[in-house]
């Protein structure tokens, strides 16, 4: 009959509609609603208290005109790149090592897993002290007796930003690792099994047919990677405050410190519009590409 | 119906608490040796009023707690009292009706007799009505100079900033950094001001911060003041410290020859027992221009519901005022009481020299009572940068600093 089949439509399941509504709202309100809002603001010149003074684009004038937001951009890139590239290459690597029956491999697996358990913070401040001069890595490579062996990435304003690479990488890589050991896992022994027959060296076939089959883990990785790096903000607090001078700014730490400690809400609601941007841009047509084609299949 | 009903309120509290005493949490960011030990004598006089003081100190620096604090208040989870630097950092919350108006305590004590200078009053007063209670002067432009440090490179003590920079070469060579300078950005913006006020003088500082003149700031003056910032940035070169109070230690201990810092370093000084005169020598001015700027803390009550509270409120603003408690906080705070009717018999030399400078009415307001909190983070940034980067040029520090003056609000 189908006659029947629309209001059918809007009745089927009505449960699990009705259950869904909580969920819907919150998205709705909680972050789509304050999107919105926290986009509209950026158009005042509100301070301390959010107000409705409107200056059109003066916010994103001078944002686009300071020097420490042009610098923060700079960084994560840097940062975002070589964190994305690095942690998957290592990633991948560390699991495919781990990967070849060996002994002991849970207590492997542990070790390399342990630094994600530990928060950017403490992470930071770690790394803060192995790369402090005085007490770290310089100091013992010196003791063995090379003088003038000079390591301070935390306070040479051109590579400070590799040295809180080192202490993202070192607590990330790890979780890398364990996606793409079960990413591995997944992988049929048959398959294997054939490359053999058909004589295809070992590296091939990870290149050529496994890391192509494990594609899906690859995005769900990067996902999560590419979410961590753009909210970047509590390790560069913890290990170098941004400094030396504005060297290892980064957009999420101009978005607190316009805030709360500039007390200047407008210039804080630009740049996390500018932020949302960013991503947007990137993430819909990469959700499109991905997600969108599936329903033609 | 209101009123009724916050009447009984107020009686069933009364009621559970039996006795009129109240507790009230009172935020700050007083955590270094000489602060904590200042912040303990404010406590118990207000535990000798038979309230209890709950003690909730925020470590880190200002910029740490000030939002956490703000987030509190704005977020409608108030504490009874915190602190802020008197200027404009409270300026929005209270114009907002968030903090408690102080007027009444105020004329009952005569604040407006007893407090000097009447501009720490001022800066709490907004159209009329007082909203803080002033408790200590600060003032930014002190020169520390160690001894040991200079009698190890065995060259005399410095008594002024030229001489100061001369002496840097023979520090140097004695394995010492000259000039100890922690790497936090309100720390490089206030060792800025201070070279300011010294080596351009009181006019050129009050042109470029009170009438936001960026003429000037791009002018002669300013551009000797950068040149004594570059001294003074190739003389820290080599501090690699975050905090203060870890620079200070250094001219403490002797490992650095100097450091441009406020009167609160005294009660690092103190704490690690020297003496002024013998162990470590002040500069007020640098030696240059004896002009000190008035900046300082201030206590804020935000309004609270609970009446009872509030009234402890009152009592907690007074009893900072208090004679007493002004002698006792201010000595181990190493700063100044802001009334000059007390005993300053126990002042050691640096206070005292401040408080001759004080009584000849060589002061000056302090950059935050003169800028909004948003330009001076915008100072702090771009000192914060000349300071650790010595590739940008002193013309170029300059042109930029005159930008921020002319934007300045």
């Amino acid at each position: 009959m189908p006659g029947d089949a629309r209001p059918k439509g809007i009745f089927k399941n009505l449960t699990a509609k009705i259950a869904a509504i909580p969920m819907v709202l919150t998205a709705m309100v909680v972050f789509l609603g304050c999107s919105v809002w926290t986009i509209v603001y950026s158009f005042t010149s509100s301070k301390l208290l959010p107000k409705t003074r409107w200056v059109g684009l003066d916010q994103y004038e001078r944002l686009w005109g300071s020097r420490r937001w042009l610098v923060s951009i700079e960084n994560l890139a840097i940062y975002g790149i070589l964190a994305l590239v690095l942690s998957l290459m290592i990633g991948f690597m560390l699991a495919a090592l781990l990967d070849q029956k060996i002994r002991f491999e849970n207590t492997f697996r542990s070790i390399l897993l342990y630094p994600f358990a530990l928060s950017f913070i403490v992470t930071g401040l770690v790394w803060q002290w192995i790369l402090n001069p005085e007490f770290g890595v310089q100091n013992i490579v010196r003791a063995m007796g090379f003088e003038n062996f000079i390591f301070d990435p935390l306070y040479n304003a051109d590579i400070v930003i590799y040295g809180v690479l080192i202490a993202g990488l070192w607590q990330g890589t790890g979780l890398v690792m364990c996606l793409m050991l079960a990413g591995l896992r997944g992988i049929d022994e048959d398959i294997w099994k054939a490359a053999r027959v058909d004589g295809i060296p070992t590296w091939k076939t990870y290149v050529l047919i496994v890391i192509p089959m494990m594609r899906p883990v690859f995005i769900t990785t990067l996902v999560i990677i590419t979410s961590g790096i753009i909210k970047l903000y509590d390790l560069i607090v913890a290990q170098t405050g941004g400094g030396p001078g504005l060297a290892s700014e980064v957009p999420a730490k101009y978005v607190y410190d316009m805030m709360f400690l500039s007390q200047n809400l407008g210039q804080g609601f630009a740049a996390s519009t500018m932020m949302l941007l960013a991503v947007v841009i990137i993430i819909i047509p990469w959700a499109y590409l991905e997600f969108g084609g599936k329903r033609h299949v | 119906m209101h009123t009724t009903c916050k009447a009984l309120f107020v009686s069933a509290v009364i009621g559970a608490s039996s006795a009129s005493a109240a507790e009230l949490e009172v935020t700050h960011w007083w955590t270094s040796g000489g602060e904590a030990a200042a912040v303990a004598e404010l406590a118990s006089a207000f535990n000798a009023t038979g309230n209890t003081w709950v003690d909730g100190a925020i470590a880190g620096s200002g910029s740490t707690a000030r939002p956490i604090m703000i987030s509190r208040i704005t977020g409608g989870d108030p504490m009874a009292a915190t602190q802020f630097n008197h200027g404009r950092q409270a300026e929005e919350l209270v114009e907002a009706g968030l903090m408690r108006d102080l007027t009444d305590i105020a004329e009952a004590e005569g604040w407006k007799d007893v407090v000097h200078p009447i501009s720490l009053l001022d800066a709490c007063t907004i159209d009329g009505r007082i909203y803080c209670a002033p408790v200590n002067i600060h003032s930014w432009q002190w020169l520390w100079l160690s001894h040991k440090a200079f009698e190890d490179a065995g060259i005399p003590v410095p008594t002024n900033w030229d001489d100061y920079v001369k002496a840097a070469p023979a520090l140097e060579a004695a394995g010492k950094i000259p000039l100890a300078m922690g790497q936090q950005s309100w720390q490089s913006a206030g060792a800025f001001s201070v070279l300011m006020v010294a080596i351009a003088g009181k006019e050129i500082y009050e042109q470029v911060y009170a009438d936001h003149d960026a003429e000037v700031a791009a002018g002669p003056d300013i551009a000797r003041v950068f040149k004594a910032a570059d001294d003074a940035r190739k003389m820290s070169k080599d501090t690699k410290v975050q905090d203060w109070n870890q620079a200070t230690n250094m001219v403490i201990t002797g490992q650095a020859g100097g450091q441009i810092m406020g009167d609160w370093a005294q009660g690092e000084f103190q704490i690690a027992g020297q003496v002024a005169g013998e162990d470590y020598t002040c500069l007020p001015g640098l030696g240059v221009n004896q002009i000190i700027s008035t900046s300082g803390d201030a206590f804020y009550f935000p309004v609270m519901d609970n009446e009872e509270q509030s009234e402890a409120q009152g009592v907690l603003a007074a009893t900072m005022l208090k004679p007493d408690t002004q002698v006792a906080f201010n000595l181990k705070k190493g700063s100044l009481p802001v009334r000059s009717d007390v005993n300053q018999e126990a002042a050691n030399d640096c206070m005292r020299k401040g408080l001759e400078i004080l009584a000849a009415g060589n002061t000056i307001p302090d950059t935050n009572q003169l800028v909004s909190p948003d330009t001076n983070s915008q100072i702090e940034d771009l000192f914060s940068e000349f300071f650790n980067d010595s590739s940008i040029t002193v013309e170029d520090a300059q042109s930029r600093f005159a930008d921020i003056v002319a934007d300045a609000d």
